[in-house]
């Protein structure tokens, strides 16, 4: 609920950890520190929460589904793996809360039902945010604190979370490109009316403009260098819409998705004109066009971290890179949470990578982040979860239904020490810095699509690796496969 | 503007019999990785990892922490285990800030059949490597 006008949170001053933006990250961070019991401050220019999902996906129709009746009841754990798009919470009645407002016409929600399942998340799980306070620069103090100067004057901290999106648009240097509207600024499908109009890229963008145009433009071209990676595609599960337009081709419907080189792109008086070299097949491509859209990408937002706070950028300014914990590898304290977690790749084993550009894989990055802060920067040492009984039991029962592994495979990983004090860890980063004795689980995935529990065991000083065999519906649990599992692990 | 992505590949060995148009398609920004001081990139004994070109940095080749050799920009790795279907044999530890380009493992064969000039260009420096083995042996 909006905060009564006088009584905004959070006044300028000094806080052990300060939070920028309102989306998902923002208020799955929030939520994460405060169950922990850290006291820190909430800021967002915008006027409500929800951030890039206030306006994105512009046609309106999210990737990633909620599933509103699934094998498990909404609050439980389980659960959490049905529905992509909630944030996660400890308490039950905070749990699956864009379940509410799906209207059931498809399983992955609208734009708006989105956002209002964020906003009822703020509200019941009592996330406060200082609403129209915005970030405009940052400093490194000589004690080492950050300084975040706003709109409402100075804050300084220990610690900031930014929780700023990947919005930033950007479009590939092509030369006559900076007249081309990007996605964002995108009109309505309906004011491509019989247009003949040329999307640059071939990512979720790009195909989710495409699919918002096909009852209205009267042709749709898609062009980048690198062929269509519908197994990409595929991991969406909006891609029976999406491969719609890749197909379109195929049926004899006129849009093309051409592996294209642009040199450069051309005003004319009825519109564009796009010239470029074929890459997949040779050849020369000059096309007269009406419109063209730039799907060529966002970045992340980061003002003067990179000048002022020494933040190291790649990709053309684009990604701040990061630990596997998510902290500036060039910028002590500075954390990045949300779609901008996806700077930290982990392992990417046979090419999968993480879910961290999404809600389902982020929201559990931030309770990991959460606690890497708290220990590394507070000095207080998080509580941890104990683990008795049989650990290949355990681990495998992690396997068959912890959320967190199933959603950031070979990424995130359930790590028990030898004395048996347990949490969730990067996977990257226990490998590389195990302690003595440990052991962890996580959910794998190989090129063939196969699905499998990996264990591994610090033994003297070297970690093991052992695959298990995947299972029917997904199972890694019951006497047969424990024992199988038993029985391929003393081996490796 | 900074050298792009496509041009950086042009300079290597691997990519230098390719077009422009064919070297965009290779350097998709989806494709680049990059690593901190001190990360793992290749671990030995665990399955699932790739072959990597480095574009930037340089990164350390080690078994058991000491090191059999280093590799610089331009330099590839990850294709002996990948092409073989086993684990890597050593670690590749990034020494300062790496950036690289990822082929994952199970692309590796389809990209190499797109490229066979690439596929050329890699048999030669495995040639090499075995004539310097052969040579330190006789």
């Amino acid at each position: 609920m909006a905060e009564l006008a006088g009584e905004r949170p959070f006044p300028p001053g000094e806080y052990p950890v300060v939070v920028v933006g309102s989306g998902p990250g923002g208020l799955q961070s929030s939520y994460c520190l405060s169950r922990l019991g850290v006291e820190h401050a909430v800021l967002s220019r915008d006027e409500e929460p929800g951030g890039m999902f206030r306006l994105c996906p512009i046609y309106e129709r999210l990737l990633s589904w909620t599933k509103p009746d699934a094998p498990f009841e909404p609050g439980t754990r389980e659960y959490e793996w049905y529905d992509h798009n909630s944030l996660v919470a400890e308490e039950p009645e905070n749990q699956a809360s864009v379940v509410p407002f799906m209207n059931r016409s498809y399983m992955v929600p609208s734009r708006r039902e989105m956002e209002q399942g964020l906003a009822s998340f703020a509200e019941m799980a009592g996330v406060r945010v200082r609403y129209g306070c915005s970030w405009e620069s940052t400093h490194r103090e000589t004690d080492g604190r950050l300084l975040l100067k706003t709109s409402d004057g100075e804050y300084r901290c220990r610690a900031a979370v930014f929780a700023i999106g990947v919005t930033e648009p950007w479009k590939s240097p092509i030369p006559g490109i900076e007249a081309v509207p990007h996605y964002v600024e995108a009109g309505r499908p309906e004011t491509y009316q019989g247009k003949r109009v040329f999307v640059i890229g071939k990512r979720n963008s790009g195909f989710e403009l495409a699919d918002g145009l096909l009852p209205w433009a009267k042709q749709i071209l898609l062009g980048s260098p690198r062929p269509v990676d519908t197994s990409v595609i595929a991991l969406s599960s909006v891609r029976v819409r999406y491969l719609q337009p890749y197909e379109d081709a195929g049926l004899g419907g006129g849009t093309f998705a051409l592996d294209v080189a642009l040199e450069r792109i051309e005003r004319t008086a009825r519109g564009y004109r796009v010239v470029g070299s074929g890459t997949t097949r040779e050849g020369s491509l000059d096309l007269e066009v009406d419109e063209v859209i730039a799907a060529t990408g966002f970045g992340t937002p980061l003002r003067d971290l990179g000048n002022q706070c020494g933040v190291r950028t790649v990709a053309q300014g684009r990604i701040p890179t990061m630990t596997p914990y998510w902290e500036s590898d060039s910028g002590s304290g500075i954390y990045f949470a949300g779609n901008a977690s996806q700077g930290a790749a982990g392992l990417r084993k046979h090419g999968v990578g993480a879910a961290s550009a999404a809600v389902h894989g982020f929201r559990y990055n931030a309770r990991v982040m959460a606690r890497h802060l708290t220990r590394t920067h507070l000095g207080i040492s998080p509580p941890m979860e104990r683990v008795g009984g049989d650990l290949v039991e355990f681990l495998l029962a992690e396997a068959t239904r912890a959320p967190e592994l199933w959603t950031q495979k070979s990424y995130l990983a359930r790590v028990v020490r030898e004395d048996g004090e347990s949490e969730v860890l990067p996977l990257a980063d226990w490998l590389d810095h195990p302690t003595p004795g440990s052991s962890a689980v996580a959910v794998e995935m190989n090129a063939e699509g196969e699905i499998y529990p990996a264990i591994y065991a610090e033994r003297d000083g070297e970690v093991r690796e052992c695959l298990l065999p995947p299972s029917a519906l997904n199972r890694f649990e019951g006497e047969e496969y424990l024992r199988e599992a038993r029985s391929v692990c003393s081996r490796s | 503007m900074a050298e792009d992505l496509a041009e950086r590949l042009s300079r290597f060995n691997l990519f230098s019999d390719l077009g422009r148009p064919h070297l965009e398609a290779i350097a998709d920004p989806d494709r680049e990785r990059w690593f901190s001081d001190g990360e793992r990139i290749l671990r030995r004994g665990m399955s699932g990892g790739g072959f990597y070109v480095v574009l930037d940095g340089e990164a350390s080749v080690q078994v058991r922490g000491s090191e059999l050799g280093r590799l610089r920009s331009g330099d590839f790795f990850g294709e002996v285990s990948t092409l073989l279907g086993v684990d890597p044999t050593a670690d590749v530890v990034a020494d300062g800030p790496l950036h690289c380009l990822e082929i994952p493992g199970p692309k590796l064969e389809a990209f190499l059949l797109d490229y066979p000039r690439v596929m050329l260009r890699m048999l030669q420096t495995e040639a090499r490597r075995l004539q310097e083995a052969l040579e330190w042996r006789s």
